[in-house]
């Protein structure tokens, strides 16, 4: 699998992966804070948020209709989705693209309800390969907690309920978080993902992070030679709030 | 039963192949060529002779027909993502119909297959191998008929019914030609073409379609009758 850099792509994606609650929301949030300060073109996506293929997502798992298989299809779809419509042009256009979840959670959840590891893989053999992975490695007590204590109703789905290891939400989450995170650590050396502490303090792992982006990515090469158009997702921040002069008038 | 089932590929997580009885039968074709009422006819015969039937097609799964179809009208899908919303469609009717029916010893007629699904894509530019590997999720039928009509007749049948010819159907969304009626000729031509060299690597009986109703009727009897004698 290529990375977008050895595709020629002109712009980068770095991607985090982790379980829940190991805290790796944060600290891409916090990077995408850091690139657009720094004047960078950068462009966040989260997994399982294509618009056209919420619907029939959130259908499924409220109803319970989903299989293993048809589980990993609709996220295939929905990442399909926003990697020929967002990300594959903005990478063309020279974006730095953070995702918040790549292909590597599907191969993770997918193989854990049990699909064939060779089938998951090449369902998304489609896409490149993230040009830095970031695995945040918290314990997974640490995760449980976070997670746990912050949201007490577990979904059906989020729970691994499906898999019928427990009846019991809670212990069900564990057996199902546990056996996630066997398979990332599995992928560690396949996939190059570089290991983030994630037990650590927030701000330790940013200045790790940012240390990592900078080394590995020459970010001046990014920036925005402004004005530039913003992506759409972007737009709402364009908006300017109307002026004095304008109310006057 | 002596002809026991096998997915092509990688199969359902916990389905055990062995444990599929029944037939499952599918009719391949065109808009036009017959399919549907051929499968009307079928199911009356089969249940008149006492075998219990469940019909399954394209795009009617309870997951995902409805957004499916929202997705198609405004033609904003990209390829990848069509073909892998198609194949959640399919995977969805395959789990919660044709693999139950098959356990349970029924005759599984199907209105088109994953074969209409694996050309449409691969007219579209699709990779065959990412196609076989996607649709390794299902059964080998026990039966492929691909009713063959020439363009020049579907044109004429597809007119003649709703008269005019569909958006999808022609391959409209390939830009083949801004004419409908020589973007329908050209999309099933190539439509034909992607049919063939999946024929290499499946096993389809092609019926002669151009034919009256009653004829191509007599034959699918003949055929199925031959392999419901197989028990």
């Amino acid at each position: 699998m290529k990375t977008f850099a050895e595709s020629q792509f002109p712009g980068r994606l770095i991607a985090v992966e982790g379980l829940d609650g190991s805290g790796k929301s944060t600290q891409i949030y916090l990077l995408k804070r850091w690139l657009e300060a720094e004047g960078i073109k950068v462009y966040f996506s989260e997994w399982n948020s294509s618009e056209l293929v919420k619907s029939a997502t959130s259908k499924g798992k409220k109803r319970e209709l989903l299989t293993p298989t048809t589980f990993s299809l609709i996220h295939a779809t929905d990442f399909a989705d926003r990697y020929e419509r967002h990300l594959v042009p903005l990478l063309r256009a020279g974006y730095i693209v953070l995702c918040d979840r790549y292909i590597f959670t599907a191969f993770a959840r997918d193989v854990t309800r049990g699909c064939p590891p060779d089938w998951v893989r090449g369902n998304y053999s489609f896409a490149c390969a993230p040009d830095l992975t970031m695995f945040f490695k918290a314990d997974l007590d640490v995760s449980l907690n976070r997670i746990l204590e912050g949201r007490p109703k577990l979904k059906f789905f989020e729970a691994g309920m499906d898999m019928r290891l427990s009846n019991d939400p809670y212990e069900s989450f564990k057996i199902f978080q546990g056996r996630i995170l066997d398979q990332y650590l599995a992928m560690t050396k396949e996939f190059h993902f570089v290991i983030i502490d994630a037990n650590q303090a927030v701000e330790i792992q940013q200045v790790i992070v940012r240390k990592l982006v900078s080394d590995r990515i020459d970010l001046k090469k990014f920036k925005r030679r402004s004005p530039l158009p913003l992506p759409p997702a972007l737009h709402h921040q364009r908006e300017v709030p109307d002026l004095e002069e304008d109310k006057i008038a | 039963m002596k002809h026991s089932h096998r997915f092509y590929g990688h199969g359902i997580p916990r389905v055990n192949a062995a444990d599929l009885g029944g037939k499952l039968i599918v009719v391949e074709g065109a808009d036009g060529s017959g399919r549907s009422t051929q499968i009307a006819e079928l199911v009356n015969w089969l249940e008149t002779s006492g075998h219990a039937t469940v019909q399954v097609g394209l795009k009617r799964s309870t997951l995902v027909s409805e957004e499916l179809e929202r997705a198609q009208e405004g033609n904003v899908l990209s390829r990848t993502t069509l073909a892998l919303f198609y194949a959640t469609d399919f995977a969805d009717q395959l789990e919660n119909l044709i693999l139950p029916a098959l356990k349970s010893g029924f005759i599984v007629l199907a209105d088109r297959y994953i074969y209409t699904l694996m050309a449409r894509d691969m007219v579209r530019g699709m990779d065959e191998t990412w196609l076989k590997n996607l649709y390794g999720i299902a059964p080998e039928p026990d039966a492929v008929f691909y009713l063959s009509v020439e363009p020049q007749e579907l044109v004429q049948r597809n007119l003649s019914k709703t008269a005019t010819l569909d958006y999808w159907e022609s391959g409209m969304d390939l830009g083949l030609s801004r004419n409908v009626f020589d973007s329908f000729l050209k999309y099933q031509r190539a439509m034909g073409d992607a049919f063939r060299q999946l024929e290499k690597s499946y096993h389809f009986d092609i019926i002669d379609a151009n034919r009256s109703v009653g004829s191509v009727t007599k034959e699918l009897r003949k055929k199925i009758g031959a392999l419901l004698e197989e028990k």
